[in-house]
């Protein structure tokens, strides 16, 4: 049996069999190998795919270094969010204060590199200090005639979420600053997709086959100036609801504009982000392009996916993502695959969102709020996981238990939304859980011998009771022969 | 082009850090803990800290890294965080059963003041300490000094919480060694272990952040120096520190506390410095060094000797950290090679940027410290334009830029496997480091020669 923390008894639900509501939302316990991160990190993976714009990490040195290129946002044209701009505050700021140095440091940033905005991202330090980091960048503003944008994110405020928060606040900054370019009757923002391994792209291109135009994508290969106009797009459509919804809320009040929660990853989802587009705009040429887009391209993959399933047919996953959205889409992912999640868990999931997690998981499953690697082991251990699916600190340690890996988290190569990028999610998948490496595993060997032992031991018995039967049979056969003797004499 | 906006023009920056070469002490500091067996790196500070230095170690190791935190709220930021180390002391305890906490502090815990020792204190007070379990702490704010001070300071922080005098010397000689890879202090164990010394080593990573796979998840792998060994080496009868910057603080207070006479020597990167590591082994245990030894440096010079023109003469450009960066300036030399330029964003001192001048002439740019970071280095070698460049993984796009092969030889390496199971140091690591900047050189002339000139014997 796992060991929970005390504190965590009602963070951790095996379904059909715990009938309480999970508890979620709270900070982690005191002690915990959390796997969470903080509010500034919610706010930079947020803000961090903006391409023209400077990010400036006013802070002491480990949060900018922490961050650099964390994630893999691609850019089509300027990379200047891939380079790490830091104030490096030292003790001398601390006792005296980081404004002077703040300010000096936007004016060389901004005079080098000529950059179409500035993000100013605060951390626990210069919340601590009480930096008047509005006052420096109102006053840089000024001077140099672009949006210079505080960003409040101070580690400390609360979870990686109330960073995403901070992160809708000064993207919101953004927007409605352009009211001239044209925008058209059949537009649309993608909020909360960051372009990981060119996501965006893939997604894009099928909105533009629908016949819809994306006036901004936020933030996937973002750029200020798309994200100006975004306030004339007529739908906002959210991908990573944990992180945007907040911002679509503020546009939506702000601008009249409805919003639409969606995810890409998987087939129906995928599917369903796009007819729910379609539908809105009531428009019979979307309608058809769309239909004859899905049609096609689920027509090629599945034949694709087929091959794969073969193998994973009843193979076991464990899921541990940040967003509980994108765990909605494994489980049914993996259903694909033939594959049954056994294990399931997110760093940020809403009371709503578990709810939903136990409407789509068998029986047994393990649903886990804000785990660690303990449990997160023990119950991959526990429930015989295949896989498992995770971020960047959960990778070694399901190697380490000999089993297959798959990462949904900003390092993957692979792009997994999309239709093609289901096909790749199942080729990784594929590739990790059938890898020959895996019967090197001690583990994997000892329980191979379990297994052949068990199975021998079963055909010892068999033969034994075969025996036994064929002996019995013998001994009527002869008590019969006998009888029939005695009658016979 | 990434990197397309780094002008070539040097102008000074009073403010800004472009692209660091350092980062902070605390993931430093977890790094020496995990140096220790049955030890849990605890960071005092909001979760994000501890999550970014785990994923800092796991992506450099490909390992899993333990730790756990503190994990302040607002309300810990205002009134201390007192009552969230209590708890955690309690939590990891009964959850993890570790055989030491090593706390270190975040830039936020020492703002607000948090005095770990009053609280460890109470914590012990209080009874949530078992028996034969030990919390220590080290200070490790990240305004201050890099992850190579945050190291040197938790290794401080490990001499003073166990290390004790009794009086009486046992025969171990104590080795210190700067902020390494684990392949590293397994071959300085080696050379010990084959010159027959008794010896005490920590930190020792070995084994902990580059243990087989064995089907099973640890929490705490086989390596690590134990507790009781640390406790001798307060009787050992001599210390060698090896590097300056990342063990100083620790060399000095073994000396004071428990009057352990200290070495202090250079990481053996190279030649030289391994001559001086095992002539200075060999004195101090007074043994004679064996043929096995001799034959491993024969084997490094026998293979510089084959290869020597490959190398001398090539331009080179150096970042890292500052014991290693010694090593290695050293080893350039040892071969022939010019060294251009040495950088690195920890603020190393002045004795540390005159000790690389000294060696390596006035040829060399040498910058540690403020605004010494990957963009000034970037424009350095667009003015004087090396062969090869040595650094860590973010080295890449310099090294792309300049079209110049990198050797990845600092932390972190995020691209690239092998800096955890061979050394760069002794004769052995020698060996190999080598044979990294042949294959380097040599593919570099096979790419580039003309179809008249590519040969097949080189």
């Amino acid at each position: 049996m796992v060991e929970v923390l005390a504190a965590r008894k009602q963070q951790v639900l095996e379904k059909g069999k715990d009938v309480f509501n999970i508890e979620c939302e709270k900070p982690s316990t005191a002690g915990s190998v959390s796997q969470r991160a903080c509010v500034f990190c919610g706010s930079r993976v947020v803000l961090y795919p903006i391409a023209d714009a400077v990010h400036l990490i006013h802070g002491p040195i480990g949060c900018a270094a922490y961050t650099w290129e964390l994630r893999g946002s691609l850019s089509s044209g300027p990379e200047l969010h891939r380079l790490s701009f830091s104030t490096d505050i030292r003790e001398h700021e601390v006792i005296y204060g980081g404004e002077k140095k703040l300010y000096a440091a936007l004016k060389e940033l901004i005079g080098a590199y000529k950059p179409n905005a500035a993000f100013v991202y605060c951390t626990c330090i210069i919340g601590l200090i009480g930096d008047d980091v509005e006052a420096v960048c109102a006053k840089v503003e000024k001077e140099v005639g672009i949006p210079v944008i505080p960003v409040h994110s101070e580690g400390f405020k609360g979870t990686k979420k109330d960073g995403y928060k901070a992160a809708c606040e000064a993207a919101f900054k953004l927007v409605g600053k352009d009211d001239i370019t044209p925008v058209s009757k059949t537009s649309i923002n993608i909020l909360g997709e960051f372009n990981l391994a060119g996501e965006t792209w893939i997604i894009k291109d099928y909105y533009k086959r629908m016949g819809v135009e994306v006036t901004a994508c936020i933030t996937g290969d973002g750029r200020v100036a798309e994200i100006g106009r975004a306030h004339r797009a007529k739908l906002n459509v959210v991908q990573c609801s944990g992180s945007m919804t907040y911002l679509a809320k503020m546009m939506e009040e702000k601008y009249g504009i409805p919003y639409i929660r969606v995810s890409y990853f998987g087939i129906e989802d995928m599917s369903k982000a796009l007819y729910d587009v379609a539908e809105y705009f009531k428009d019979e040429t979307i309608l058809h392009n769309t239909q004859e887009l899905v049609k096609s391209e689920v027509n090629a993959l599945l034949p694709k996916l087929t091959e794969y399933r073969k193998d994973l047919e009843g193979k076991k996953a464990g899921v541990y993502v940040g967003g509980s959205f994108k765990a909605f889409s494994m489980v049914k992912a993996l259903r694909h695959l033939g594959m049954e999640t056994v294990v399931v868990g997110s760093q940020t999931g809403s009371p709503e969102d578990y709810e939903y997690l136990k409407e789509i998981t068998n029986e047994g499953t393990i649903i886990l709020d804000d785990t660690n690697p303990l449990e997160l082991s023990g119950f991959i251990l526990e429930k015989g996981a295949d896989l498992l699916i995770g971020g960047v600190k959960e990778r070694p340690i399901a190697y380490k238990m000999g089993i297959g890996f798959c990462d949904h988290n900003h390092e993957r190569k692979e792009a997994l939304a999309g239709y093609e990028g289901m096909l790749n999610f199942a080729r990784e998948v594929h590739t990790s859980v059938t890898s020959p490496v895996w019967k090197y595993s001690p583990a994997r060997i000892k329980a191979a011998e379990a297994a052949q032992a068990a199975e021998a031991a079963q055909a010892a018995e068999a033969a034994q009771a075969a025996e036994a039967a064929q002996a019995a049979e013998a001994a009527q056969a002869a008590e019969a022969a006998r009888a029939g003797k005695e009658i016979l004499v | 082009m990434l990197l397309r906006h780094t002008p070539k023009e040097i102008s000074e920056r009073k403010a800004l850090t472009i692209n660091p070469a350092k980062t902070c002490q605390p993931v430093g500091a977890m790094y020496a803990a995990l140096g220790i067996h049955r030890c849990l790196p605890h960071s005092h500070g909001s979760q994000g800290c501890c999550a970014y230095h785990r994923s800092a170690l796991t992506r450099h190791y490909a390992e899993p890294i333990m730790a756990s935190t503190s994990s302040f709220t607002e309300g810990a930021s205002v009134f201390g965080g007192q009552s969230n180390m209590l708890e955690s002391i309690q939590n990891i305890f009964a959850l993890y059963d570790p055989d030491i906490i090593a706390v270190n502090t975040t830039c936020l815990s020492e703002v607000i003041g948090d005095d770990l020792k009053q609280i460890i204190n109470r914590a012990m007070g209080d009874n949530k300490i078992p028996p034969g379990k030990t919390v220590m702490y080290a200070s490790t704010p990240s305004f201050k000094g890099s992850h190579v001070t945050g190291y040197a300071n938790m290794l401080s922080a490990i001499v003073q919480n166990f290390a004790v005098a009794t009086g009486t010397r046992n025969d171990a000689i104590t080795i210190l060694p700067s902020f390494i890879e684990p392949s590293d202090m397994s071959e300085i164990k080696h050379i010990a272990e084959e010159m027959g010394i008794k010896y005490i080593m920590y930190p020792d990573t070995s084994d902990v952040v580059n243990a087989p796979m064995d089907g099973k998840f640890h929490m705490y792998p086989k390596g690590g120096t134990t507790k009781e060994l640390i406790r001798q080496s307060g009787d050992s009868r001599r210390a060698i520190a090896l590097g300056r910057v990342g063990v100083f603080p620790a060399a000095q207070l073994l000396d004071t506390k428990c009057k352990v006479k200290t070495d202090i020597l250079d990481l053996p990167i190279g030649i030289t410095a391994t001559d001086t590591f095992v002539d200075t082994l060999r004195k101090i245990a007074g043994v004679t060094v064996p043929e096995s030894i001799n034959d491993e440096r024969g084997r490094l010079v026998d293979v510089l000797c084959d290869k020597a023109q490959y190398v001398y003469g090539k331009k080179v450009s150096l970042m890292g950290d500052p014991d290693t960066l010694f090593g290695l300036a050293q080893f350039c030399k040892d071969a022939g090679m010019q060294v251009l330029h040495v950088v690195t964003g920890t603020p190393a001192g002045a004795k540390w940027d005159r000790r690389v001048k000294e060696l390596l002439g006035d040829g060399t740019i040498v910058k540690s410290g403020a605004q010494a970071d990957l963009f000034y280095l970037h424009q350095l070698m667009q003015n004087d334009k090396p062969d090869l460049l040595f650094g860590n993984t973010y080295c890449k796009y310099i090294a792309r830029d300049m079209d110049i092969p990198l050797i990845r030889t600092a932390f972190p390496i995020y691209d690239r496997m092998g800096h955890s199971y061979f050394p760069i140091t002794g004769y052995r690591g020698g060996l190999h480091l080598l044979i990294k900047v042949l294959d380097a050189f040599m593919d570099r002339q096979d790419r580039d020669a003309p179809e008249e000139k590519f040969e097949l014997v080189m």
